[in-house]
Order: C-alpha cells, then structure tokens, then sequence
C-alpha cells in the first residue's frame, strides 16, 4: 500500500510539471506576436517621425515619389489624420458618454422591468453588429439626408454607435458593483433620486466609468471600415463637421494603396498603436487611481 | 409637554400592513406606539417582518418594488404618508446594518452628507460645529479629529458605524432607526455602540431591530416581539422578559425556537 502510494506522488507530480510547462508555452506563443508587431512597426516606422510627422498633412504622390526616389525621408505627416481623428472622436464622446451613461444607469435602476431588459439585449446585439454596416447606415442617414455629402458629422455618428454599447455595459457593470447598502444610505437621509445619482453613484464608480470610457474610445481610435463611407478622407487639414475629412486609419489604408509612400504606413501604424496603447495603459491607471469599490 | 415621558409617543403605527406580493404580508395588523426618549427593541426570529416594520418607519421600505402598504403610522400625531419622503427622513434616521459611510467622501463630508445631499448650503462655521457636534455625541471625535478630511472607510468597523450614527444625527432627528447596527461588529465595537445608544436616548428615541435577545434585554426600554408578520408582544422589557404573556413569546425567549 505505502509504496504504490508514493509512486502515485511521483507520477502525478510529473503530470504537474508538465501541464506547468504546457500553460507558460502557450502564454510565450501568444506574446510572440505582440513582440513581433510592435518591433517591426518600430524598426520601419521609427525614421518618418519627426515634428513634421505631426504638424504637416499627408504629401502628395509626386512629392513622395520624388523623396523615395532620392532615398530621403518622406516629406509631410498624418496631421490632417490626426487632427480628423480628434474632430470625430470628441463629436463622438460627446453623442456616446451622456447618452450611454443614462442608458446604462437606467438599465442598472430597473434591471427587472421588462424594457430594461429589452434595451439591455437590443445594446448586445448592436455590439455584434459589424462597424461596415453602422458605416452604411450613417451613409444612409446622414451622408444622404443630412450633410448631403461624405462629412465628419457622418464618421461621428457611426463611431457613436459603436461606442455606444461599450459604454453602457460598462457603466451598467460598474453601477452593479456598488453595494446596495451605499444608495439606501442615500436614500435614508431623504435624498433626492437625481442627486444620489450624480453624487453618489457617479462619484463612486467613476474609475469604472473613466475606463469603461477610454476602452470605447481606444477602440474607435482604430476603426476604419465605417469611416470609408462616411468621412472617405481628405489631403487638407479641416475642422468643417460638414466636410469629409481624413482619420488615422484611413491614412494607412491611403499610404498603402500608394506605392511611394509604403514606408509612411509603418509610421503612421506605429503612431496609432502606441497611442491606442496608451489610452488603454491610461485607463488602467485611473482603473487603480480612483477605486472606491 | 405635561404629560409623563413614559406616555408620550413619538411613533404611533395603527393596523400597519405591509405586503412585498399581493396578498402576501410581511407585516401584518400591526399596531404599536414608540415612546419618546427611549429605546425600542424589535425582536423575533429570521423573516418575521420585524426590518419591513422598521423601514416602513421612514418609508424606506417603498425602495422595494410592487410593495402594497396599508394602515397608517403618525410621527407626532401627522401621518407619514402625507409627508414628503424628504421631510420624513430627516425627522426619521436611519442606521443600517453593515456600515456604509459614502466611500467617495471624507469623514468630514460625510457627517454633513445629509446637507450636501439636499442642498442645503450651511457657512463653514455652522459645518464645522455640526460636524464636531455629531462626531462628540457618537464618541468619535477624540478619535477622528486628526484626519477629519481622509476617506470614511480608512476607520474601523466599529468605528465606520459610529460615524454612520453620527451622519443619521447630524440633522438632529426625532428618531432614529437601527437595523441590527452591531451584527457586523466585533464584541468590543459592539459594546461601544451599546453605549452610545444609551447616551443618545436622551436626545432621540430610538429604535432598535435586533436578533441577539441578550442585546435587547440589555439595553432597551421597551421591547416588542414579532412572529410571523404579527406583532406577538409589546411592553416595558423587564415585564416582556420576565413575565411573557404569550407562549410564543415565552417559546422564543426560552430558546425553543429562533
């Protein structure tokens, strides 16, 4: 009996040892590539930035041709992206954070009442939909019917929608994380339902909703399918919500598609990677920053 | 103000009844009155309605959805449910049974949450006065006038409720309602929070839902035993523990039940 007991021992701590060495394998392998994208985005799109990176609009062909040619660096930058970007990401928070934090307050307030609940599955389908069809359909709203044209306004509403979902889940989780106790204590001292929410709820899950936040917008940050057929892009610097302008991504995919200008598209990924990443390295911070719960 | 302490009511609760489904009653046809500068005790095993009842004291109780109240309770001779929640609350306290200082604010924020939270603007003085006030007649000033302006829920648990008493007097209310305040405290918190209720009686009545009997019998004036949605018992606590009318009441005393 003893001894069959310790070879038991022996066999299942090799077991152990190997599922232990099977589990970090696969963490290494899924690293990898994460390693590979930004070291390659780094080493090919380090030489572009510059000042003028930032500060100058895209060039055109001729003018890349002519440096690429010449073996110099490219001439002009992403600033008309960048600045598109901003432009549509800010009319888009301000559409998306109010409307979606009292959606998501309402559903957390009234999570068994049949219309919450109704919202709340409407807002998990909407999170499926794919970002080309909300492309479409802030075409058929607004390019066709509003601003008569591809617009800003138009890439906005469409990244609205897709922040929109994000946001309400997370705040209706977040609000679901306070514990009951806190909102009777509220109550309890005759205050008013409004108050308890913008002192009391907000106030004390708001590392949740901040993040919550900055997720959705890291996430439209990249988004390029729907703003094909709503901003289309533009070589100008413009903060005309009824014009089309450019966006980050959309300058990648135009950098792709000129072959003078290849080496701008590892710049200009590179650019939205690390910033992508560090709205996401922000919210963590605030995640940490200002928990109460 | 002629008559004897002893008589005077604060609370009056006539043929209360309190139901969270129809037709299924939490409280049943309860009739009580709560008298002035004293400590009332509800006892009674786990989901006799002895909270409902205690919540349906400053209306707390309508947060739950679908809930039917009838019959009446009079706060000095008005009827709670012509008043304004608002207005009732802050003659009516309420202390809860886990802690829950507002973790978003300081000590110091949170004595005076029942201002900020209505709108009531008070000059820097009157704040700090009520803040010392309240913190002095819970016992927690000597303790917490040091770090006034860091997090309420830096401080113990004990010390976390004291100061949820103080936020529930800090208005200075007629009555104030405890639900089982010291179930989450240690037994020396606790014994300190006894206490307290026995100093602050003198300003306020209070009213104590408790499930520890030696507790009740300890520090109350006047206890009443519920069973199964229905008030069993009411009395001075002396002649309730002592001498119970009802077999019920003699039943869970004893141990035989509860």
């Amino acid at each position: 009996m003893h001894i069959e007991l310790t070879d038991n021992i022996k066999k299942r701590n090799r077991t152990n040892g190997r599922f232990r060495y099977l589990v970090i394998a696969g963490s290494v392998i899924t690293v990898i590539p994460i390693f590979l994208i930004v070291g390659n985005l780094a080493v090919k799109g380090y030489r572009q930035i510059n000042l003028a990176f930032f500060t100058q609009p895209a060039p055109d062909t001729f003018q890349a041709m002519m440096a690429a040619s010449a073996g110099e660096v490219i001439p002009g930058g992403i600033a008309n992206g960048l600045t598109g970007s901003l432009l549509m990401v800010l009319l888009a928070s301000l559409f998306a954070i109010p409307l979606g934090l009292m959606t998501g307050i309402y559903i957390y307030e009234n999570s068994t009442k049949r219309y919450a609940r109704f919202i709340r599955s409407l807002t998990e389908i909407l999170q499926g939909v794919p970002s080309i069809i909300l492309g479409i359909i802030a075409y058929i709203w607004v390019v066709k019917n509003i601003t008569r044209g591809y617009s800003a306004l138009a890439g906005s509403v469409s990244l609205t929608i897709m922040m929109l979902p994000l946001i309400i889940r997370s705040t209706e989780e977040t609000m679901r994380m306070i514990p009951l106790s806190i909102r009777e204590a509220a109550f309890a001292l005759g205050t008013p339902y409004h108050k308890m929410i913008y002192k009391i709820l907000i106030p004390v899950s708001f590392s949740g909703l901040a993040t919550g936040v900055l997720l959705a917008l890291s996430r439209i940050l990249g988004e390029t399918a729907p703003l094909m057929l709503t901003a289309l892009g533009s070589p100008a610097i413009s903060f005309d919500v009824t014009r089309p302008v450019s966006a980050v991504p959309l300058l990648i995919w135009d950098f792709y598609n000129d072959p003078n200008m290849v080496s701008l598209v590892w710049s200009a990924s590179l650019f939205l990677m690390v910033f992508v990443l560090s709205m996401n390295l922000l919210a963590r911070s605030v995640a940490s920053k200002h928990k109460y719960i | 103000m002629n008559t004897t302490p002893q008589s005077d009511s604060v609370l009056e609760i006539r043929n209360l009844f309190i139901a969270y489904e129809p037709e299924r009653y939490a409280v049943k046809d309860v009739s009580a009155s709560i008298k002035r500068n004293r400590i009332t005790a509800i006892m009674g095993p786990s989901g006799c309605g002895k909270s409902t009842l205690l919540r349906g004291m400053n209306r707390m109780h309508e947060l739950y959805p679908n809930i039917q109240t009838k019959g009446d309770i009079l706060l000095d001779g008005k009827s709670i449910f012509s008043m304004s929640v608002i207005e009732l609350r802050r003659r009516v306290g309420m202390v809860f049974q886990r802690p829950n200082p507002f973790p978003n604010m300081t000590i110091y924020e949170n004595v005076v949450a029942g201002f900020s939270l209505n709108d009531i603007r008070l000059k820097k003085n009157q704040r700090d006065e009520i803040v010392e006030n309240a913190l002095r007649n819970v016992a927690l000033w000597d303790e917490v006038k040091e770090s006034l302006f860091r997090k309420g829920t830096f401080l113990s648990g004990g010390q976390q409720q004291r100061l949820c008493v103080a936020r529930a007097i800090a208005f200075n209310p007629d009555v104030l309602l405890l639900d089982e305040p010291t179930s989450a405290l240690d037994p020396i918190a606790t014994s300190k929070i006894e206490d307290l209720l026995g100093e602050l009686k003198k300003k306020y009545t209070l009213v104590l839902v408790t499930h520890n009997m030696s507790q009740a019998a300890r520090i109350s004036d006047d206890s009443m035993f519920m069973y199964l949605g229905e008030l069993v018992e009411s009395g001075p606590t002396g002649t309730l523990f002592t001498n119970p009318k009802d077999s019920r009441t003699e039943a869970y005393l004893t141990g035989k039940f509860g």
